[in-house]
């Protein structure tokens, strides 16, 4: 698989990823899709065809409809016909895949961003969720609340060095 | 095909009633981050459910929502465990442990699926089913190792529900042949390894779990208790106005 980010922008892929860095994600306005990583692959049809296939982060997310939506509107605006938009689940989504630019991102919008999805595969207990780095002033002195949050890539945490509450983006196997 | 079928049924209406079963503490929970726990996880399982259910349609099954809203009880393959009410938070927390840990079981087991569509699958749903043992090990085991009252409650709702998880593992007719083609194996094998589990966590924190007393068979072959038929009803009130509408 070519690395998408590098794609020439003059080639289909290269102006389909342009397009795509565009789309926000629905509960995390400030990252792209594409910086969450959930671009897996982008294939030019014939004509000016193009077929994304993307990566859902949890199989029930609820914001999966909405973000086939506004993929397809970005490929029509980018002047793709016809598009196909596809999520593929045999390729499971890792939260590996967000890219550097999405991890300062989601930081700098109060959310820590996760650590190696490899510790959640060796977890015995939720340990693994304490002690994140606080987004807003950089502590480590934090405790997990709650391992499921406001949506459900996200956990609850609170900073007892500057007492803020805040979220985490979770480690996604 | 039919065998591949009863097995993706029993599973996904077991995710989607237990699924619902655990939205219903949506604003009841016993604090708020239980409340947000118990509907993320009920999002989870009802996001399982639908893959399961569209791998069904595309094998010629009716449409997920039809599937998931128009049948009647008896239509339902799930396990009892999963449609008993909810009654008390102890009752729905070690439900969780019981249920969430033989999801972990079956789809460990599944990940090796000669099934490539369910072998996938399996793979994203352990992920997901990760978080929802860790998080009913972390509360059974503050709650078990802190006030004598809160064990006296888990300890009922473990003596109430145990017989009932047996359901889960309730033998397939169509076992020898799951087993022979590598899609899954046998469910006793799978028990056996859900009670190891089960065991080594629940021992040492004094609930000691008999393997003999599992029991409570024949939701699996749509023989339910009297309370998935009304829970049935409430779920499926609003689609059922009006089955052809656009949401």
């Amino acid at each position: 698989m070519v690395d998408l980010a590098l794609a020439h922008p003059a080639t289909p892929e290269g102006k389909a990823w342009e397009a795509l860095a565009q789309v926000p994600d629905p509960e995390i306005p400030v990252v792209s899709i594409a910086d969450l990583g959930m671009i897996f692959s982008i294939t030019p049809l014939s004509d000016a065809g193009i077929r994304v296939e993307l990566l859902p982060t949890f199989s029930g997310c609820p914001a999966l409809d909405t973000i086939e939506k506004m993929v397809r509107e970005a490929l029509v605006d980018a002047g793709f016909a016809p598009i196909e938009v596809a999520f593929n689940l045999h390729h499971p989504y890792t939260s590996d895949r967000i890219t550097e630019r999405g991890r300062q991102k989601l930081k700098e919008w109060g959310i820590t961003p996760p650590g190696k999805s490899s510790d959640v595969l060796l977890a015995d207990n939720l340990d693994f969720l304490n002690e994140v780095e606080c987004p807003v002033c950089g502590s480590r002195n934090t405790e997990m609340k709650s391992p499921f949050g406001p949506a459900l890539c996200r956990s609850l945490h609170f900073c007892f060095a500057c007492k803020n509450a805040f979220e985490a983006f979770k480690p996604i196997c | 095909m039919l065998a591949l079928k009863e097995l993706l049924y029993k599973m996904a209406d077991d995710q989607l009633i237990y699924g619902h079963r655990n939205s219903e503490w949506i604003g009841l929970g016993p604090l708020l981050e239980e409340d947000i726990s118990f509907a993320s996880i009920a999002q989870d399982k009802v996001g399982q459910s639908r893959v399961l259910y569209n791998l069904l349609h595309r094998l010629g099954e009716a449409e997920p929502d039809t599937v998931a809203f128009m049948r009647n009880a008896s239509q339902f393959h799930n396990a009892i465990l999963v449609e008993l009410p909810c009654q008390a938070y102890e009752f729905a927390l070690m439900r969780h442990l019981l249920f969430d840990e033989a999801e972990a079981v079956r789809f460990e087991a599944l990940r090796a699926s000669s099934q490539a569509d369910l072998a996938a699958f399996a793979a994203k749903f352990s992920g997901e089913i990760k978080y929802h043992t860790l998080h009913a090990r972390s509360m059974l085991k503050r709650l078990l190792t802190g006030s004598e009252e809160a064990f006296t409650k888990l300890q009922e709702a473990f003596y109430q529900l145990w017989p009932y998880a047996g359901g889960i593992f309730e033998p397939s007719p169509y076992e020898a042949e799951l087993s022979a083609a590598g899609i899954i194996e046998a469910e006793q094998v799978l028990q056996g390894r859900w009670v190891e589990r089960i065991s080594a966590f629940l021992e040492p924190l004094g609930i000691h779990p008999d393997a003999t007393l599992l029991g409570h068979w024949g939701g699996r072959l749509g023989q339910h208790s009297e309370h998935l038929q009304p829970m049935l009803d409430e779920m499926s009130e609003v689609f059922r106005l009006d089955p052809t509408a656009e949401w």
